[in-house]
């Protein structure tokens, strides 16, 4: 079994099986005929991915936040950022193809829907995160300060995207009364082409956020801001 | 057409199910004209590529990242 820092290794590249099963399915797959959406519904494969590819990104990030807590350890407060970043990444791909799927459905590229300009906010959270990083100088209150930041900003990133949309109205699917596209029209052929876009974006983010981390992790190792606790051998 | 021919069999191993959705209400506009042109393979290959290249490009940075870390471990 080869190693996680493997190029070759087992996830990376079952990322890009399923991704390029969901390029080629998603255009060749049969989707259901709707009025508005028509062919659009196949940004559902391309879109949507990257929101749950953030929210797991964000997630980790959290969880690796309260890891950092407990330890002390920099390497933690390394994942946290780099998984935050890569998650912000994917947030603004998100909003992006979100606008032009807006544009051609609902004729604007920004509407006042409330998950829109939720997600929005949630971008600005992540963004103030980022610059408060650069604000403190001393590498140890950074980590510890914007950890706990990190801790809240997850909370509040979910209830703005996940929650607060459904409570109000949306032109969302899922949102404010509308049914979800598995209500009506996603059927098991789509889901299969759907969840492989899904699981196969959120493996190539991490690819690249773990060789982001090691990057980081080297450097830092070479600053003598992280002292390697595995080698005394030598 | 090869392309053509190829996807052909790729979708007939991969599905297991084929929905009668399609047919159902062809009233709404959809590209089935490019669809039957065939010119959809063409979209395919294209995005195929862009996939297989940013694959490539991961695994030799993937590389070039794990040389540093050995090179970094040897001298201390």
């Amino acid at each position: 079994m080869r190693s996680n820092t493997s190029p070759y290794a087992w996830w990376k590249l079952l990322g890009f099986v399923l991704l390029i099963y969901a390029a080629i399915m998603g255009f060749l797959g049969n989707v259901p005929r709707l009025a508005i959406l028509n062919e659009t519904i196949r940004n559902l494969y391309f879109h949507v991915p990257m929101w749950f590819a953030m929210t797991l990104f964000l997630l980790i990030a959290c969880v690796y936040s309260i890891i950092f807590l407990r330890t002390g350890d920099l390497k933690h407060d390394r994942i946290s950022v780099e998984f935050t970043r890569t998650g912000m990444v994917f947030g603004v791909l998100g909003l992006l193809t979100g606008m032009m799927w807006a544009k051609f459905t609902w004729g604007t590229f920004w509407t006042k829907d409330p998950k829109l300009n939720a997600a929005a906010i949630a971008m600005l959270i992540y963004t103030a995160y980022m610059i408060l990083r650069d604000a403190i100088a001393d590498e140890d209150k950074k980590a510890r300060i914007t950890a706990v930041y990190n801790i809240f900003a997850f909370p509040a990133f979910m209830a703005l995207i996940y929650i607060m949309p459904r409570l109000t109205d949306s032109l969302h699917p899922g949102n404010g009364g509308n049914p979800g596209f598995s209500a009506y029209d996603r059927n098991a052929e789509m889901n299969m082409i759907f969840y492989s876009a899904v699981i196969g974006f959120m493996l190539l983010g991490t690819w690249i956020t773990t060789l982001r981390i090691r990057l980081r992790i080297w450097a830092d190792k070479k600053d003598g801001l992280i002292i390697d606790s595995t080698q005394h051998a030598s | 057409m090869l392309l053509k021919k190829i996807y052909c069999i790729l979708s007939m191993l991969v599905f297991t199910s084929i929905s009668a959705l399609a047919q159902q209400t062809e009233s709404v506009d959809m590209a089935d004209a490019f669809r039957a042109d065939g010119k959809i393979y063409v979209v395919i290959t294209v995005v195929t590529i862009i996939l297989i290249g940013l694959l490539v490009y991961l695994i030799s940075l993937d590389k070039k990242i794990g040389k540093m870390e050995k090179e970094y471990n040897e001298q201390n």
